[in-house]
Parts: structure tokens; C-alpha cells; sequence
């Protein structure tokens, strides 16, 4: 017997080690819901913040862009007026952000905004020797757009510094065009905008679509390619707190009368996805709380039967009462801590064989995990109190027993 | 030391019926009223289903008379709450059994020392040799570290008699103690009994089928259908 332990400790732990069988089926039963929820939560975690960082790298948080017109003069000839309704979002002739160095100004002095740009956007041809190929080309200022897209680390040759004749392009592309950094390429736009660049860097966003159709260059050479003369067709800006964009994005558009779009609302399937694994994650471990419960609770509820002539000669010798409640309570308490400190253990193991077995050919893992060490404290608190709480019925019903009875067997 | 003739425990019109209020009810006790004195070694005998095991509950404080009072070492009882019964069992009565008296998950030793750690509440080295005496008394020096299990019926009733010694009880009630035992073990067992009885203040309760064993103690009661038939002082022969 072991002088720091209190008496109840001594009886729970000779009770648990005695009744071995029953003791490991059901640490091993708690074990097992805890490494699922250890499991589950890091995938889902993971998978969160690998969506949520795929997102933010190729979109700024907020952007603003000209008013949505219902209609507006397209062309003016003579002494007739022809009204044109604009259906396509993207018109042949590009709009401007009116006064957009006035917005951009206000924008970057609002408190929680991190970095604004300019950007211009529109589509162009690629044509080398007899090909010719259609892209989107995205005209920006590297000082500033380089903060706000994660465009710098998906760089694989070259650099993303471009300037006035300088132009980026995917991966798949320039090994469509069997092109490499140093070589050149004529860009043309539908507004009759031409211009040789020379390649300045290559991207890998690892998306073929992206990677073929995608081109970067500077702010000027767009706004001449696509004939905007010291227009831009969006001003983007990211904030300290991502999360707050659209708030952020609501006052932009109520100070400026801009239509303003946040990352948040363009995403809303994303994020009712995150809800909803968010929700059933917390069925999941709903459920396993209680299977564990009633785990624990059955085999102490036998228990008490089991160890009823004992737990009569332990009040004939002076046991109280109050001794033998929490007797029981420490056996589902310790049951459910060891059993999700197990449990913790096994889903950790099982998490890094499942970061090595999980990848993609080139090793990559297919899933990013993200595990958070506070989960081992949670799931032991948690499971800590779920033993004493499935404990609580057997337990009371053990100090009730009456011992008369029970030595009587 | 106390009086010699101050009385341990006194029975005033205990009644005892089980199932009440339901068809069943029954009387099983029927008014008795008893005295024990300071170190009386009392022999409890009677047929099968007279009342003896119920009457020693009551005594050991497991259970409640339905009518009557009884006070141990001159405490009244009965008023008491589950708390103060509890304290004043693990004070004042010792237990023996006749069956499954020990925990199979203790060693002998640590089965002795268990009223000790219930009333302190963490074991020191004080208990382990107190056990360890009693261990010694009751004749078992080398196996106070054998699991309970692992002991003879002889040697569990004799580590049962350390542990009810072991808080220096008023009064020990031993509920056939001896009746799992062959003749041998059981003369040994009651031996080992009154020897500690004649060392000591402590009273003894002795239920026993035996006449012979019964014979040796210096106060015979016999109970029939609940009730006290016969209550003689016996006049033990000693070698
Ligand atoms: N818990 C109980 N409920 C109902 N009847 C009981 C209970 N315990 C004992 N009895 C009855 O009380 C009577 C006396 O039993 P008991 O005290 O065990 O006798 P003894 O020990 O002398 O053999 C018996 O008829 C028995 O059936
Ligand atoms: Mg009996």
C-alpha cells in the first residue's frame, strides 16, 4: 500500500486491477471512442486550415470593383441613342473603379486593413510561333500584390518582381509553349493591345487550370494592353483578421457607394462546409461520450453486484457511507482518464501512420493534419468527467446498499 | 481502566420484522431484552432461523430494530444518524463471519490493517505494525504478505479475528465463526478467541452451532423463534 494514497485510491485501484478483464475491455472501449475523436478532429481541423490557406492564397479578402450597372449608355452616334442592357459581367470594354487612387488612400488608412493594391484583370492571347492561346492576364504592382497573394511561394523559377516588360506565367503553360524564364512571348489583347514581355518567372499554383491560363505582368503594360489608361479594375486589400472581412467589406461599400466583395461571401458554401463539419464533429463526439458513459456505467453497475459482500464487510469494519460513493466515482473517473489518455496515445500513433500512408506521389501528404496537443488535455478532462458522472448511478447505488443485506448475500 | 461490571452493551425491548407494511411482514424478534457485561465471553445458540444472525446485525449496528432502544458501552443507539453509526461501529464492534469475511484484492496483512485506514484515511507505518502484532497474535507471523485468497479457511478466520481486534472493539460478534471449519481448526479458532477475551476487556458475542464449543463459553443464551428461552451462566472447565 502506497502511504500517499488515500484510502479510496488504494480500494478503487486493487478493485480495477482485480476485476482485470472488465477493467481493460472498458479502458479499451473509452480508448477507442477517444482515439476517434482525436482522429476525426485533427482531420477536420486539418482539412479546415488547408482549405481555408488554399482559399487566401489566390484571393484577397476584400475587393472592391466598380458599381454593378443595370444599364448604361454603350454608344452614342449621331443625334440617335442606342441603350444597351449589360447582361455579362465581364463587358468587352473594361470599367474602372472611379477615382480609384482616392479609394485606395481611404482603404489603407482604415483601421485592420494590412495591405491594399491595384489590380487590373481582363483576357488576352498568348501567340508564339503558331500558337495561340487564351488567357486571363492580371496586371499588378509587385510591391503590393505581392502581399496580398501568396504569389511569391509558388514561385519555381525565376523571381515574381516583375516590370514594365516583364511577365509571369504557370507551369503548365510555358510547358505547353516549351518556354522557360528568359524567353519571350507576344501577349495580345481583343482591343488590338499588343506586347512582347519577356518571362520573368514561372508559378506553380498547383491547379492545371490555373497553371494554363494565368498570366501575371505589370500594372502599366495591363491598363495599355486592355486600353484603361490609368484605370484598374478592382482595388483589393487583405486585413489582420481575416475573419472580419465582412464587416470590413459592408463599411467600405457604405463610405464609397463601390460594390465591395469579401472573401467570406463569395465563399459562403465554403464556410457552410466548415459549419458543417464543425457540427458533426460535435455529433460525433456527443456520441462517443455517451457510448462511453454508458460503457463505464454498465460495468460498474455489475460491479456494485460483484462486490456487495465486500462492500458489506467494508461497512461492518468501519467503511462509511460517503467512502464507498466515492470509491465508485474514482473507479469511473480513473477508468475514463486512462482510458482517454490510451485512447489519445493510440490516435496519435494512428494519425502520423496515417500522415505517412496518406500521400500523394510525390510524398506530399494528401491531407494536411493538424494536431493540437490541448486535444490530450481535453479529451483526458472530458473523459475524466464523464467517468464520474456515468459512475454517479452505481455509485450511489453501492453506499445505499444495505450491508446487513449484503453480507447476508 | 473502567469498571469491571460496566456494561457493554443492553437490548431493551428489541423488536425486529422484515417486509413491512407488505403481505409478507414478519416478526423475528420479539421484545428482547439482554445485557452483556464488560468482558463476558457469551455463547448465542439456537435452531436455524431463530433470529441469532438478525440479532447480531442489529447489535452491529447494520441494521434497525423496528421497536426498543440499544445502547453500546451505555450509548443509545437508535436516534443515530447513518454518519454517527458508522463511527461508532468502527469504534466499538468487531465482526467475524463465517464466510468470504476478507478482501480477496488485500494481502492478510492489509486486510487487517482496513478499520484502521477507513478511520484515518491514509495508511502509515503506525497501522502496518499494529496489523503486523495482531497478525503475530492471532498465530500467522509468515503470512501477513499472502493474498487472502491464497490462506487456509483457518487462517482467513484468524486474520477475520486481528482485523475485529485491530480498533480494540468493546464487543466482538462472531456470526459462526467456526462453522466453515473441520473440528480441529475450529477448537484452534476458539481458543485463539478466548485467549484474547482473557487478555482483554473485550466482550464476545459468539454464535455457534456447537455445543461443545458452546460449553466453553461462561454465559449460554439460546434463542428460540425470537425469543429468549433460556439465558444460564456456564461454568467452563478449564485444563
Ligand atoms: N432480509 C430479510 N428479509 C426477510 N426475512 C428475513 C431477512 N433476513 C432474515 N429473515 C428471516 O428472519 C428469520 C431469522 O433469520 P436469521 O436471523 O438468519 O436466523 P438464524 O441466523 O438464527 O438462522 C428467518 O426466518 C429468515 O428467513
Ligand atoms: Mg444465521
Amino acid at each position: 500500500m502506497n502511504s500517499a494514497m488515500p484510502f479510496e485510491w488504494i480500494l478503487a485501484i486493487r478493485f480495477m486491477r482485480q476485476a482485470r478483464m472488465q477493467t481493460l475491455l472498458i479502458m479499451a472501449g473509452v480508448a477507442l471512442g477517444v482515439s476517434v475523436i482525436v482522429f476525426i478532429s485533427a482531420l477536420i481541423s486539418g482539412l479546415q486550415s488547408n482549405l481555408f490557406r488554399r482559399t487566401l492564397d489566390f484571393q484577397a479578402q476584400i475587393i472592391i470593383l466598380p458599381p454593378k450597372e443595370v444599364s448604361r449608355p454603350l454608344h452614342q452616334a449621331g443625334g440617335g441613342v442606342m441603350l444597351a442592357t449589360l447582361v455579362q459581367p465581364r463587358a468587352q470594354r473594361l470599367q474602372s473603379v472611379d477615382q480609384w487612387q482616392t479609394v485606395l488612400a481611404q482603404v489603407a488608412k482604415m483601421d485592420g486593413v494590412s495591405v491594399v493594391a491595384p489590380v487590373v484583370s481582363g483576357a488576352g492571347f498568348i501567340v508564339r510561333g503558331e500558337a495561340n492561346k487564351a488567357v486571363g492576364l492580371t496586371g499588378i504592382e509587385p510591391e503590393t500584390y505581392l502581399q496580398l497573394i501568396a504569389l511569391n511561394s509558388k514561385i519555381i523559377a525565376g523571381t515574381a518582381n516583375i516590370t514594365g516588360t516583364d511577365i509571369l506565367v504557370g507551369m503548365d503553360l510555358a510547358k505547353d509553349l516549351g518556354v522557360w524564364t528568359g524567353d519571350k512571348l507576344n501577349l495580345q489583347t481583343a482591343s488590338g493591345g499588343t506586347a512582347t514581355l519577356s518571362i520573368r518567372g514561372i508559378f506553380d499554383f498547383g491547379n492545371s487550370g490555373l497553371n494554363s491560363r494565368s498570366v501575371y505582368i505589370a500594372l502599366r503594360t495591363a491598363q495599355s494592353l486592355l486600353d484603361l489608361s490609368g484605370g484598374v479594375t478592382s482595388v483589393e486589400a487583405n486585413l489582420d483578421a481575416p475573419f472580419t472581412a465582412e464587416t470590413v467589406a459592408q463599411t467600405i461599400q457604405a463610405q464609397t457607394g463601390l460594390k465591395v466583395d469579401s472573401w467570406i461571401a463569395t465563399n459562403a458554401q465554403f464556410f457552410s462546409a466548415l459549419e458543417a463539419q464543425s457540427m458533426s464533429n460535435t455529433v460525433i463526439r456527443f456520441f462517443v461520450g455517451l457510448t462511453a458513459a454508458l460503457g463505464i456505467a454498465s460495468v460498474l453497475v455489475v460491479s456494485v453486484v460483484q462486490k456487495s459482500k465486500a462492500i458489506g464487510i467494508l461497512r461492518a469494519t468501519g467503511t462509511s457511507r460517503q467512502q464507498i460513493l466515492r470509491l465508485f466515482l474514482l473507479q469511473g473517473a480513473l477508468t475514463g482518464l486512462m482510458g482517454s489518455l490510451l485512447g489519445a496515445l493510440v490516435g496519435w500513433l494512428f494519425l502520423n501512420a496515417w500522415r505517412n500512408i496518406a500521400v500523394n506521389a510525390d510524398g506530399t501528404p494528401i491531407f494536411v493534419i493538424d494536431f493540437d496537443p490541448m486535444l490530450f488535455v481535453y479529451a483526458a478532462v472530458g473523459a475524466t468527467l464523464v467517468g464520474i458522472l456515468a459512475a454517479l448511478f452505481p455509485a450511489l447505488q453501492a453506499a445505499r446498499l444495505d450491508p446487513a443485506v449484503a453480507i447476508r448475500g | 481502566m473502567a469498571d469491571f461490571n460496566a456494561i457493554t452493551l443492553q437490548l431493551k425491548g428489541i423488536r425486529k420484522a422484515y417486509n413491512i407494511g407488505l403481505p409478507a411482514e414478519t416478526e423475528v424478534l420479539h421484545g428482547l431484552d439482554l445485557t452483556i457485561a464488560r468482558g463476558e465471553f457469551v455463547a448465542l445458540i439456537g435452531p436455524s432461523g431463530s433470529g441469532k444472525s438478525t440479532l447480531l446485525n442489529l447489535i452491529g449496528l447494520l441494521d434497525k430494530p423496528t421497536a426498543g432502544e440499544l445502547l453500546i458501552t451505555g450509548q443509545p443507539t437508535t436516534q443515530l444518524q447513518d454518519r454517527e453509526l458508522t463511527l461508532l461501529r468502527a469504534k466499538a464492534i468487531g465482526f467475524v463471519f463465517q464466510f468470504h469475511n476478507l478482501l480477496p484484492e488485500f494481502t492478510a496483512l492489509e486486510n487487517v490493517m482496513l478499520p484502521l485506514l477507513a478511520a484515518r484515511g491514509r495508511p502509515d507505518e503506525a497501522m502496518r505494525l499494529r496489523a503486523a502484532e495482531l497478525i503475530e497474535q492471532v498465530g500467522l507471523t509468515n503470512v501477513g504478505k499472502h493474498m487472502s485468497n491464497d490462506l487456509s479457511g483457518g487462517q482467513q478466520q484468524r486474520v477475520a479475528i486481528a482485523r475485529a481486534l485491530v480498533m480494540q472493539p468493546a464487543l466482538v460478534l462472531a456470526d459462526e465463526p467456526t462453522g466453515n471449519l473441520d473440528t480441529k481448526a475450529a477448537d484452534n479458532v476458539f481458543d485463539l478467541l478466548r485467549r484474547v477475551n482473557e487478555a482483554s476487556d473485550t466482550s464476545f458475542l459468539i454464535v455457534t452451532h456447537d455445543p461443545r464449543l458452546a460449553q466453553r463459553c461462561d454465559r449460554i443464551i439460546e434463542l428460540v423463534d425470537g425469543r429468549i428461552d433460556s439465558d444460564k451462566a456456564n461454568r467452563v472447565s478449564r485444563p
